[in-house]
């Protein structure tokens, strides 16, 4: 078997600069802020939020990238934080539902739209709807009510809020830019 | 004492408005801490070991190593050696430490020595399970033998429908910290704040009285969140153990997904007789189910039409090495109407009759024939029957076939016992309290209408506290009896503190205390506006007093006071297109027609129905337990495999509630359950009359559809 195959070699062979396997400190932009936070390298960026930061809109549900409870929102684009290593996740820009759904006390629009359209039940999902939604409008500021089923096709809700947050995403798409589409 | 009769519908001001949730924003932009969310100071996290056999025996277990791990506080075992195990991921152990990967690494070091035993896991081929098969004993109404010798029509289906998981999106666990001086502060997820003390109490055997829970929001439940259940009892412990620090444990998905909240089963062989005009006269079930390992799981048939005059049913529940089955959002009826509906549907199939005209044809056979008249033809007309109902196969000639098809549902839904207190405070203050529990449902939205209608004020201006047992105590959030109790106990309350406030402010007015109303945030002279106090100024005439009157919602003297009651009907149907090439069934609509009381907030109920019916629509097309034979597992216990509809999936829902004065004056009804049970009945009917032929076992996933259309299923 050639050496670096084995188990030995393999170790004696990780690179200069690698971090772990225990806690090491790393620093995350989290909503603007810069962080310290210590963490293990295997520990995702969904756990460290959840039981370091105690950011806990986004929610642990299937933990294996499927349901998008989870999502946040990493250089602007909508990822599920159970599927990034949170060391992995620095120098990167990290938005939480807590970093924009509320200003001041007042509602983000889709928060608004979530709440006038009933597009919750037990609420479990929707910070992470809300999150996607935010994303999705971002980039699809116009949407049509067939975008929106497949804008927002990577989570998943329980109670079935899914009638409301169709409604919610068109309404918010409104207030936000004053589209005409919807 | 007061008149607790709700006003008239046309004189409300707050109940029947279609307000926002009242923690909708909290919920929405993540603020809301449920208590998953919960991070206490010292705080220690809880990992579970669950067997992976489906019967085995422990004949060892040495904790040693995980106890010695670095951060590890303590190792409950709740399965020691001897212990016969009778499902796969049952609990074994629970370890706490000062992290949850610590909590997590310690587990693999719990050796534990398994005797593993022979296990059943299916029970969809009865012939295969017979010795753990237990017949319930043969039920006969009328004269089957000669209704079918008299029968001009005679229809025979076999029809089965898996267990489905819970899969609350908050799995169940709970923060428990248990101190030295006796006291277990419990932060669970649970549809049971008030009892859920007294079950803790008894399993850590401390006073109720040291027991105080705590839970502001929980993350799903649909009947499965009741209990403190292992990893309750053993936080507790584990909290002991470490000198009262708080201990979390919720469940991973993957055990969460097997051992957390199953419903049963139900296959059935049925027998449809009929005259040639349609009355159906005789049914004939042989039906079997699994409720897992400890059994349970029969669904009430024939359903909804109970009249049929000749009946001959035999029922087995069947025991196999499968986690226990926990009280499903309408506990057995989605299943009985499936198994209904189907087979009138294949009844009206094979006398070539519009299976519209077969449901009206024999409502009387139900027990309430106006209701479910209305409400077929009502559905009909909503779901474009005529234009778009042809008969069964009879769907044009391209891949894609669209079809219709019917599901019923009926439910009690009255109020369970409830006591509420309101605190009338002088500074104007209001405060409801309940130890009640908002499932999502929209329970404290629904508590400050009733509250402020009652008051003569608006929500804003009530503060409704609920989900702790410092608050008096209410019921179990099932059954749907929790709209009911508390907003019947709510009216007793303010009303009898109201009465209170009058009586102190009655002098100020110069009339008697029976003389005065309070209207639009005023104490008046009844019909005097000019002789009025505010709100404020009224309450300030209470000194340093501060009223706190409770009032009690008790179900057997519901039905005298007619603040709420029970039993509502409800008809679906669905709108589904079937691509026969891949076997794909597409949701086109689904129109629900639902019977309903006293509607407090019609924006929240008609919420539950939407839910119900995607529910339903998850549990037709995509959801299903697999468990592999050899290893009795469950094979798709996450949620990649075990299917949810998303946003896309649903098609478009049409929701008519029957609120009118006539439906308001039986009082509140609970509208959780009733509306999650035809669904599956409707899409299974629609299928069978999109593709020409039977799916027989939902879900109705492209393999069975393909596997039925290629005469490959039975």
């Amino acid at each position: 078997m050639a050496p670096a195959l084995l188990e030995q070699p393999a170790q004696a062979q990780t690179p200069a600069g690698v971090l772990g396997p225990g806690a090491v400190p790393v620093t995350l932009t989290i909503n603007g802020k810069p962080m310290k936070v210590s963490v293990e390298p295997r520990e995702t960026l969904l756990d460290v939020l959840r039981n370091k930061l105690d950011l806990t809109g986004a929610k642990r549900v299937c933990d294996r990238g499927t349901c998008g409870a989870c999502s946040v929102l990493v250089n602007g684009k909508v990822m599920y934080a159970c599927t990034i290593l949170a060391i992995d996740a620095q120098g990167k820009q990290i938005t939480t539902v807590e970093g924009f759904a509320l200003s001041g006390g007042r509602p983000h629009p889709v928060v608004q739209a979530f709440v006038n359209h009933d597009a919750q039940q037990c609420g479990y999902c929707t910070p992470g709807f809300v999150v996607a939604a935010k994303a999705f409008l971002d980039s699809n500021p116009n949407p049509t009510y067939e975008q929106v089923k497949d804008g927002l096709g990577g989570n998943l809700c329980r109670c079935g809020t899914y009638i409301g947050i169709r409604q919610a995403v068109l309404e918010a798409a409104k207030t936000m830019k004053g589209g005409s589409n919807a | 004492m007061p008149e607790y009769r709700w006003p008239e519908m046309s004189k409300r001001k707050v109940m029947g408005k279609r307000l926002n949730r009242l923690d909708g924003v909290e919920k929405a932009s993540g603020r809301a801490k449920y208590s998953s969310d919960l991070n206490k100071p010292g705080m220690l996290h809880g990992a579970t070991l669950v067997c992976p056999y489906a019967h085995a025996r422990v004949k060892s277990i040495d904790t040693s190593a995980a106890e010695k791990h670095p951060g590890v506080t303590g190792v409950h075992v709740v399965s020691p050696a001897g212990t016969e195990i009778q499902w796969a991921h049952w609990e074994v152990a629970f370890v706490a430490a000062e992290t949850e990967l610590a909590a997590r690494d310690a587990l693999k070091k719990i050796k534990v020595e398994y005797e593993v035993l022979p296990h059943v896991v299916h029970e969809k081929d009865l012939n295969k399970v017979q010795s753990r098969a237990k017949a319930a004993g043969e039920q006969i109404e009328g004269d089957p033998d000669q209704a079918l010798k008299e029968a001009a029509v005679v229809s025979e289906g076999f029809y089965g429908i898996p267990v489905l998981e819970h899969s609350c999106l908050e799995p169940h666990g709970n923060v428990v910290s248990w101190t030295p001086d006796n006291k277990v502060e419990l932060n669970p997820t649970t549809q049971a704040v008030t009892s859920i003390r007294g079950d803790m109490a008894r399993a850590v055997n401390v006073p109720v009285a040291n027991v105080h829970v705590h839970q502001d929001h929980i993350g799903g439940g649909f009947g499965s969140k009741f209990q403190p259940d292992r990893w309750g009892v053993a936080a507790a412990h584990l909290s002991k153990a470490a000198g009262g620090r708080p201990v979390k444990i919720f469940l991973d998905r993957q055990i969460e997904q097997v051992i957390a909240g199953c419903r049963p089963s139900a296959f059935a062989r049925i027998k449809l007789a009929a005259n040639k005009e349609g009355k159906i006269t005789l049914w004939e079930s042989q039906s079997w189910a699994t409720g897992g390992f400890t059994g349970g799981g029969s669904p009430p048939i024939p359903y909804v039409y109970t009249r049929i005059p000749n009946q001959r049913k035999n029922h087995s529940a069947v025991s196999t090495n499968t986690a226990p089955i926990r009280a499903w959002r309408a506990p057995n009826h989605p299943q009985a109407s499936y198994l209904t509906c189907a087979a009138m549907d294949d009844l009206a199939a094979k006398m070539k009759m519009d299976p519209l005209e077969l449901f009206l044809k024999n409502v009387d056979l139900t027990a309430r024939a106006d209701t479910y008249e209305r409400q077929l033809k009502k559905a009909a007309e909503m779901a474009e029957w005529k234009k778009l109902w042809h008969p069964r196969g009879d769907s044009g000639r391209g891949p894609l076939k669209r079809g219709l098809g019917i599901g019923v549902c009926t439910w009690g839904g009255a109020g369970h016992d409830s006591t509420a207190r309101c605190n009338i405070h002088p500074d104007g203050t209001v405060e409801v309290e309940l130890g009640s529990q908002d499932l999502g449902t929209g329970t404290r939205t629904v508590i400050a209408q009733v509250a402020a209608e009652s008051l003569g004020l608006r929500v804003n201006d009530i503060r409704v506290k609920i989900g702790d047992t410092n608050y008096p105590p209410s019921g179990t959030s099932g059954g749907s009896t929790t709209v009911g109790g508390v907003s019947s106990s709510t009216r007793k309350a303010t009303l009898n503190a109201l009465e209170k406030l009058f009586e102190e402010v009655a002098p100020a007015l110069g009339a008697p205390a029976t003389e005065l109303e309070a209207v639009d945030g005023k104490i008046q002279v009844k019909g005097n506006p000019a002789k009025s106090l505010d709100w404020k100024a009224a309450c300030a005439k209470l000194g340093v007093k501060t009223i706190s009157e409770t009032g009690q919602n008790i179900p057997r003297d519901a039905p005298k006071e007619g603040l709420n009651t029970g039993g509502v009907g409800g008809v679906q149907i669905a709108d589904v297109t079937v691509d026969v090439e891949t076997g794909i069934v597409k949701m086109n609509r689904i129109v629900a027609v639902q019977d309903c009381g006293t509607v407090i907030n019609p924006k929240t109920a008609e919420s539950q129905i939407y839910g119900a019916i995607i529910m339903s629509i998850c549990g037709a097309l995509m959801e299903e337990r697999v468990l592999d034979a050899v290893t009795g597992r469950m094979l798709n216990n996450e949620m990649e495999f075990y299917k949810l509809a998303g946003i896309k999936d649903v098609g478009e829902i049409l929701v008519h509630l029957e609120i009118d004065e006539i439906n308001d004056k039986r009082g509140v009804i609970g509208l959780g359950e009733p509306p999650a049970i035809g669904g599956i009945a409707a899409i299974a009917n629609a299928v069978a009359n999109a593709i020409g032929v039977r799916v027989p076992i939902v879900p109705m996933t492209p393999m069975n559809v393909l596997n039925t259309l290629s005469g490959r299923m039975s």
